[in-house]
């Protein structure tokens, strides 16, 4: 049986893991290729590295830390941050990344998801995405809107519409990073979870506000997800990989042991 | 017909590049191991290897169109029939096979007699492709796998799979969208495996490394015949 996958998260501001909720208040977390390692050796599933600060400073990702951290892993680990081109996803996989996550540049060029997947595969391009509740239903059916520059910018995009024409583009599989749940350890925001897992045939991964392993749980069941993204809990060690695989197996969920 | 017996070769590893996807990996997991690798669409270094690995993502018809254009089809036959340990990775395994379903039907290199078809899901909550870590259990000894235990999870993303055409190539199994697939096959010299050996964590390394001191004969010696 195909396991859920456990994903740890790293934001990385200027070489360094930060985590930050609504990415104020950023707290230096230590070196990614360390952190990465560490995460690899207690059993995650794969891994995300985003460049917070790539596409906010007009530059290309931080390729001398990606290629650090493919030297360390064993696992495949998505890169977001600086993609902005099949150029920019071309240098990312071959400094060692198995996927580029694309988020505010696709919403800015959606061509770039289709020029990557053509390029690589879809199973390279990943699309992230910020949504966050509204109540303009008019504009947004599903009841979220997309936003883009770390939650900065709302865009009008309906969050399902987007998923939607995002793999028919070619995205690989969709981060639903909510907004409003983001580093709030309250669970993941399972609505547009599963609205999306159920608009789209091609894996979803829950991203932002898990606290505790019932919320993962929560997300693969109710959710949908076939994927977490989990930060703040094993950043601060409240928890660690391991134990939160041993409480999702006794809940019934496969993972990988 | 003997064969006459091949020189021997510097002990270094091929990753056959044919602008299908991403190598790197494979290379740095060689590198962890401490095993000399190139990366190359050279006949000419792949004929020098000891040993040759054929990676690949991507789709079936690219990827034999690109091997027709680099001039490999031949020199990975060649590797093939000389009796070189030979290990194929994802689209690498998949085009081993006579034919693949993919991009309405495609004539692939035909080195394991069978097909590659595509993932038909009853159930819409099995995504396409299938994508993360599933259990293979090693259904027939090898000595690629001898010493490993008879099941664990590696790390796939596909939405085609072979079917061997003979049950005996079939070397490990993995289940997905209602069904057994074939996630190892070989056969001689040949292994191939579904799954993306170089990412699947200690346990794909160990293969890896197994795969690295193999001598390209199927059964271990003394082992019984199964």
């Amino acid at each position: 049986m195909l396991t859920r996958r456990i994903i740890p998260c790293l934001d990385v501001i200027r070489g360094r893991v930060t985590k930050g909720v609504r990415f104020q208040n950023n707290v230096d977390l230590g070196d990614p290729v360390e952190i990465a390692r560490r995460y690899y050796e207690d059993g995650c599933d794969e891994l995300v590295v985003y460049d917070i600060t790539a596409s906010a400073e007009r530059r290309a990702t931080d390729l001398e830390m990606v290629a650090r951290v493919a030297r360390a892993v064993r696992i495949p680990f998505a890169v977001g941050g600086g993609i902005s081109s099949v150029a920019d996803m071309a240098r990312a996989l071959a400094a060692g990344a198995e996927k580029v996550s694309v988020n505010s540049l696709a919403v800015q060029r959606p061509e770039v998801i289709a020029e990557g997947a053509r390029a690589f595969g879809s199973q390279c391009v990943v699309l992230g995405m910020d949504p966050v509740s509204t109540a303009d239903r008019a504009r947004c059916p599903s009841g979220y809107e997309i936003t883009v520059r770390g939650f900065r910018e709302r865009t009008g995009l309906d969050a399902v519409a987007w998923a939607r024409r995002a793999v028919e583009l070619g995205a690989g599989e969709i981060v639903v990073n909510s907004v409003d749940a983001d580093g709030t350890r309250q669970g993941f925001e399972l609505t547009i979870t599963r609205a999306i897992a159920e608009a789209v045939p091609v894996p979803v991964v829950a991203s932002g506000g898990a606290g505790c392993a019932r919320h993962l749980r929560d997300a693969f069941i109710e959710g949908r997800a076939d994927a977490a993204i989990v930060a703040g809990i094993l950043h601060t060690g409240v928890t660690t990989i391991p134990a939160l695989k041993a409480e999702l197996a006794a809940m019934g969920i496969p993972v990988r042991t | 017909m003997l064969r006459p017996p091949e020189p021997p070769r510097p002990p270094v590893i091929a990753i056959v590049d044919y602008r299908a996807g991403n190598l790197t990996s494979v290379r740095l997991a060689l590198d962890e191991l401490g095993r000399e690798s190139v990366i190359t669409s050279d006949p000419t270094a792949i004929a020098a290897a000891e040993r040759v690995i054929f990676p690949g993502v991507g789709a079936a018809g690219a990827a034999m169109r690109n091997l027709a254009e680099l001039g490999l089809i031949e020199p990975l036959r060649r590797a093939v029939a000389g009796g070189r340990p030979f290990l194929g990775i994802c689209l690498g395994m998949q085009i081993l096979f006579d034919r693949s379903e993919e991009d309405g039907g495609v004539a692939t290199l035909g080195l394991l007699p069978g097909r590659v078809a595509r993932f038909r899901p009853n159930d819409p909550r099995d995504k396409i492709p299938h994508m993360g870590w599933n259990r293979v259990r090693f259904v027939r000894p090898h000595p690629v796998f001898e010493e490993m235990p008879a099941e664990g999870f590696f790390y796939f993303v596909h939405s085609y799979y072979a079917a061997p055409a003979r049950a005996e190539h079939t070397l490990g199994v993995s289940d997905y969208a209602g069904g057994e697939f074939c996630a190892i096959a070989g056969a001689g010299n040949v292994i191939a495996t579904q799954f993306h050996i170089e990412k699947s964590g200690p346990l794909g390394l160990r293969m890896l490394d197994a795969f690295a001191r193999w001598d390209g004969r199927a059964a271990p010696a003394g082992a019984r015949p199964c």
